[in-house]
């Protein structure tokens, strides 16, 4: 299938990307793992806010073709990526691709994380609308960012017993941020609007030392200062706010920034014809990402001057940006919360103690398969840069463990020989 | 289960479990009481990232292995095993 514009992602970025893109007859494709558009913010199973439901039926409504449930693993040859559904796999032809592959949260491991019921803080909240009953739970949200509050928010609504919100960022560092939210078109400010019903709960500077039950978590023990107490509880959601899913921009071997995918100011990143906005140019909400893929729909078709007004626009939100890093960097206290036996790698069971020693993440991969795994480092690859200061390697294809079968076919495409 | 909203039915390692279409397989194992995989030394693990990173959620669906459980909503008939 060939198309003008391919996006890849169907969160606010590559909704605003390819719905701005699709015009004057384009031929747009959108894909997407999920089945639903909307990415992690805007999931079904909640009523969406306002803005979410224009762009949403902007795309239903738009010339789009939204591939639903692909999974994108791979980029052959300039001009072509794969994906898969289940068996299948198609190549993807186009003239310009916009990345907007969003992001996922920083789980950093503690004793007793690896048991049931311990979930990310998104996670968590993304399993309750999927279905996963929580009224009449105690839930204990940790980690870090506005997200804690918005998943506590969306937890207590549908009647979870909100036993405490822990936030490792201290109080004045989180107050001058709201502060300066207020000022701000920054959307992020949903979650400190949504956290009145549940700020009695909140505890700053206060972080799980550790989890405890039998075949399933029981039990937390939380750390402010000096303080420590155990609550008791069914759920925790446990997540130290977002990294950004650059893999498949690493594969096709875009340049990165300190983590983040580097783009101009029209969001074209270092490789022709590829464009990148959202999430993984930088961790920066919802608004920021329906702006920057914007402007990356309207320079994949040539509107130039347009995506220059955008741009401005965005360029005065950037500020938003490193006031949200900087008021929730990470205590570097939290280094010390795994022990000699907590495990790290969660698909290959690898423990801190098994790692410590080790120089980088390629040594500590070869020696002890850390990274190895299905997930291929997302969770502890972050995790280690965190933990040890390591950078995980270059990435390798697939970006996604794919079937054999896609890869064969994978062998095929590149071969030029087959179009799906 | 929710009044009024359609159901499906489908098996958990042989336990029946209705769930609303929206549910994910994910919910409805731990809705079975149940967790999603063993660790390769044997610990029993659940969901964790609820959005098809971490790979936690794998589980047998009609005979099919390592799918994602997170990602895949329940449908009527399925048979999911986990170990
Ligand atoms: C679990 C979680 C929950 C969150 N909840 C909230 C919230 O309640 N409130 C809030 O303000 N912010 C929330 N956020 C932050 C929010 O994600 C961002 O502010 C916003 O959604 C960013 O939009 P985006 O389009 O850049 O990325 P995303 O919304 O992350 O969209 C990226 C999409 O790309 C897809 N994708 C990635 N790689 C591939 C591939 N290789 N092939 C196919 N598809 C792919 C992903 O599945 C996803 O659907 C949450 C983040 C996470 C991780
Ligand atoms: S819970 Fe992480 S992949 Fe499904």
């Amino acid at each position: 299938m060939r198309f003008d514009v391919v996006v890849v992602g169907a969160g606010p970025a590559g909704i605003a990307a390819s719905v701005t893109s699709a015009r004057e007859g384009r031929r747009v494709a959108l894909v997407d793992d999920n089945l639903a558009a909307g990415g992690q913010i805007w999931r079904s199973g909640e009523a969406l806010p306002r803005n979410a439901q224009k762009w949403i039926a902007a795309l239903r409504s738009s010339e789009v073709l939204h591939l639903r449930g692909l999974q994108v693993f791979d980029h052959p040859a300039a001009g072509v990526i794969l994906a898969e559904r289940g068996e299948d796999c198609v190549a993807l032809r186009y003239s310009k691709l916009i990345l907007a592959t969003g992001a996922r949260e920083l789980f950093l491991p503690f004793p007793g994380w690896t048991l049931p019921n311990v979930f990310g803080a998104g996670g968590l909240d993304a399993m309750a609308r999927g279905g996963l009953p929580v009224a009449g739970k105690r839930v204990v949200v940790a980690g870090t960012g506005p997200l804690l509050l918005a998943v506590a928010a969306h937890l207590a609504a549908r009647g979870a017993k909100i036993v405490a919100i822990c936030e490792q960022a201290p109080l004045r560092r989180v107050v001058a941020f709201a502060g300066r939210m207020l000022k701000q078109p920054g959307k992020l400010l949903q979650g400190v609007g949504y956290g009145w019903g549940v700020r009695s709960k909140i505890h700053f500077s206060c972080w799980p030392v550790a989890a405890y039950g039998k075949t399933a978590i029981e039990s937390v023990t939380l750390r402010k200062g000096k303080k420590q107490w155990t609550v008791f509880c069914d759920f925790l959601g446990c997540g130290f706010h977002l990294v950004p899913n650059t893999e498949l921009a690493q594969l096709i071997g875009c340049q990165i920034d300190e983590g983040f995918v580097a783009t101009d100011e029209l969001q074209q990143t270092s490789v022709e014809n590829v464009l990148c906005a959202g999430e993984p140019t930088g961790i920066g909400g919802v608004e920021m990402a329906l702006i920057e893929g914007q402007i990356a729909g309207l320079a994949a078709v040539g509107a130039v001057e347009e995506a220059r007004r955008l741009a401005r626009r965005r360029r005065k939100m950037l500020g938003f940006v490193s006031a949200l890093r900087k008021a929730y960097a990470l205590d570097p206290e939290l280094r010390r919360l795994a022990a000699e036996n907590t495990i790290v790698c969660r698909c290959e069971d690898v423990a801190h103690g098994a790692l410590r020693e080790h120089r980088c993440w390629r040594d500590a991969k070869l020696q002890t398969r850390c990274g190895m795994g299905p997930c291929q480092g997302r969770v502890c690859g972050a995790a280690t840069e965190f933990l040890f200061g390591w950078r995980a390697d270059g990435v390798r294809p697939p970006v996604f463990p794919a079937l054999v079968s896609s890869l064969a076919g994978a062998n095929f495409v590149s071969g030029n020989s087959s179009e799906a | 289960m929710p009044e009024g909203k359609l159901v499906v039915s489908l098996t958990v390692n042989g336990q029946p479990v209705s769930a609303t279409p929206e549910t994910t397989v994910a919910a409805a194992v731990l809705i079975a009481g149940g967790y999603t995989r063993a660790s390769v030394s044997g610990e029993p693990r659940a969901p964790l990232c609820g959005m098809g990173i971490c790979f936690e959620c794998r589980v047998w669906i009609d005979g099919r292995q390592h799918q994602r459980s997170c990602q895949i909503l329940c449908a009527p008939g399925m048979d999911v095993r986990t170990p």
